[in-house]
């Protein structure tokens, strides 16, 4: 009641006003005056939620970053996550941190660099308990109700072979070593060298669906600019989406028993495809 | 000496106190002693109790969030808290900001800024206006739209986890109070401040004003940094039913007259 009250006096003043001794004289001014102010605040408010949601979703959609183990997806998480730092505290590696004005990240959320710290997958994943929001969310994380870090999925490892000096024939397995997945994230993958003719080529293959990217990998690499580096999953990854099936695969095509058809008809879809390639109307000039 | 310390025990208690808190929150953080756990948006005292910021809370749920028990009950604490006990204490004894932007008004104090510029050229309900923004935006978004900009926020945060360019946003703050607008960020724009006064209003503890010991000095008034809510002095016998009010305690320690004291509210009612 009385911030209304206040409110309505302070759009007639244009300033904070305690008293309502309004002159008789001035009260044709102050309707105009009245919706003149009620304009500008309508403007002023307009103009800052303009810049406000413009600035927001400048820096929500900075996408290249990780997150911790169990997070929700991007969208949720930051919806979610109400940027106490406690998985930052939780950490024993000091490999979280919160984003920082200048560090061009959603503000607060926490996030890693693997080349800086790598997460070293604790199997009691102190850092997602702690999370009071579940934006870090321990069902992510759970098999058999048992913490289980090898579930999280924080990106995928990526590899660039023109830098990987593996790919040019020199003996490197620092990746595969580091990999805490060894031999399941990450494989070796032998081919003949040909320019030599006696060599073996050991190529490290990274195996997505495995891969939990700690980046583990990514800060043992040798090369100057890691050549195996951690990408977060929508970058990396792409979607067949819902139109192919594996045939082989029982589990794939268990997805048929749900499927529904629905046929649609178009204009060219009424005739036999064969009429429809047939009729070369309107391609020749007449 | 000992009268500077008389007539400024609340604000050592408030200096006192947010010191503490943020001192709390630093050593969980460097050393690991988990008395008081996170930060201002969400916090665990001693491992267990969960606290959490109402506010943030709110504009989670506007964004659709999930909102999960821990943090559901650490903002029911706090709003209980803060709804029936503190009033808007939160502003004037927690929050770190208020250090900066009472040393703005400090200074404006000094240098006699006052009285060269006497009205203020912005509405204190700017705050409220920004606090319904903010909530529009969460909504629209799908983000809690004022914690990715709050200084409030990012200062806390900043002390605690590291402050990066966060150092900008107290400047600005200062020099913002300081020249621009007296008690700018938090009498005029902070909406966690306006969140606070809109449930502080019910709260028990309040200042209370005796017109009859009132000597008319309006040093309380000089001090407040919401002296709207102070309308009362010189007229009336009545508690700061605002919700504005701080109970920061400067007009209770500045009046000589023995005119402004905390009271608890019911009680003086039963007691009239």
């Amino acid at each position: 009641m009385e911030i209304h009250y206040q409110l309505k006096l302070s759009i007639q003043k244009g300033s904070i006003v305690l008293s309502n001794n309004i002159p008789k004289k001035d009260q044709k001014m102050n309707r105009r005056e009245f919706f003149l102010n009620g304009a500008r605040a309508l403007g002023l408010t307009a103009l800052g939620g303009l810049v406000w949601s413009a600035y927001v979703d400048e820096v929500s959609a900075s996408s290249l970053l990780l997150r911790p183990p169990a997070a929700l997806n991007e969208k949720d998480f930051l919806k979610t996550c109400i940027k106490c730092g406690m998985c930052v505290e939780a950490c024993p590696y000091d490999t979280l941190q919160l984003a920082k004005p200048g560090d061009n990240m959603p503000l607060g959320t926490p996030y890693f660099i693997p080349r800086d710290i790598p997460c070293y997958m604790c199997p009691d994943i102190p850092c997602v308990p702690v999370c009071p929001t579940d934006a870090l969310n321990e069902k992510l994380v759970t098999t058999n109700n048992k913490l289980d870090i090898n579930k999280a999925s924080m990106g995928v490892a990526v590899i660039d072979d023109n830098s990987c000096i593996a790919f040019w024939g020199i003996q490197c397995d620092a990746c595969y070593r580091a990999c805490p997945l060894l031999g399941e994230a990450i494989t070796i993958e032998y081919t003949k060298n040909e320019r030599t003719g006696k060599h073996a080529f050991l190529k490290p293959v990274v195996h997505a669906d495995v891969c939990t990217g700690c980046g583990l990998c990514e800060k043992a690499c040798v090369t100057q600019k890691a050549a195996i580096f951690v990408l977060p999953n929508e970058v990396a990854k792409g979607k067949a989406g819902d139109y192919y099936i594996k045939g082989w695969d029982k589990n794939d095509e268990k997805r048929l028993e749900k499927a529904t058809s629905k046929t649609t008809t178009t204009k060219i879809s009424e005739r036999k495809a064969v009429d429809s390639l047939n009729d070369i109307g309107g391609l020749l000039d007449d | 000496m000992i009268n500077l310390i008389k007539k400024s025990k609340f604000l050592i208690a408030r200096r006192v106190t947010q010191f503490t808190i943020m001192f709390l929150y630093i050593a969980a953080n460097v050393w690991g002693f988990n008395f008081l756990m996170g930060n201002l948006s969400s916090s665990k005292l001693l491992d267990t109790v969960p606290l959490s910021d109402p506010y943030a809370v709110l504009q989670m749920f506007t964004a659709g969030a999930v909102i999960a028990s821990d943090v559901l009950i650490g903002a029911i604490i706090i709003f209980v808290f803060y709804m029936f006990i503190g009033g808007r204490a939160f502003c004037s004894w927690v929050c770190p900001v208020n250090i900066i932007t009472d040393l703005s008004n400090y200074i404006r104090r000094k240098f006699g800024f006052n009285k060269i510029l006497k009205r203020q050229p912005a509405t204190r309900n700017i705050r409220y206006y920004v606090l319904v923004l903010s909530l529009i935006l969460s909504f629209f978004m799908g983000y809690a739209a004022f914690e990715l900009i709050s200084p409030v926020s990012m200062i806390h945060r900043g002390l605690i986890f590291g402050l990066g360019f966060g150092w900008a946003a107290i400047v600005i703050i200062f020099l913002f109070d300081l020249f621009v607008l007296k008690n700018g960020w938090c009498g005029h724009v902070c909406p966690i401040g306006g969140f606070y006064s809109l449930i502080g209003r019910f709260s028990l503890i309040r200042v209370h004003h005796n017109h009859e010991n009132c000597t008319a000095c309006m040093k309380c008034k000089e001090v407040c940094p919401e002296s709207q809510v102070l309308f009362m002095v010189t007229k009336d016998s009545i508690p700061v039913t605002s919700g504005e009010c701080t109970n920061c305690g400067r007009c209770v320690e500045v009046c000589d007259d023995e005119a402004l004291n905390f009271s608890i509210k019911n009680l003086k009612k039963e007691t009239k």
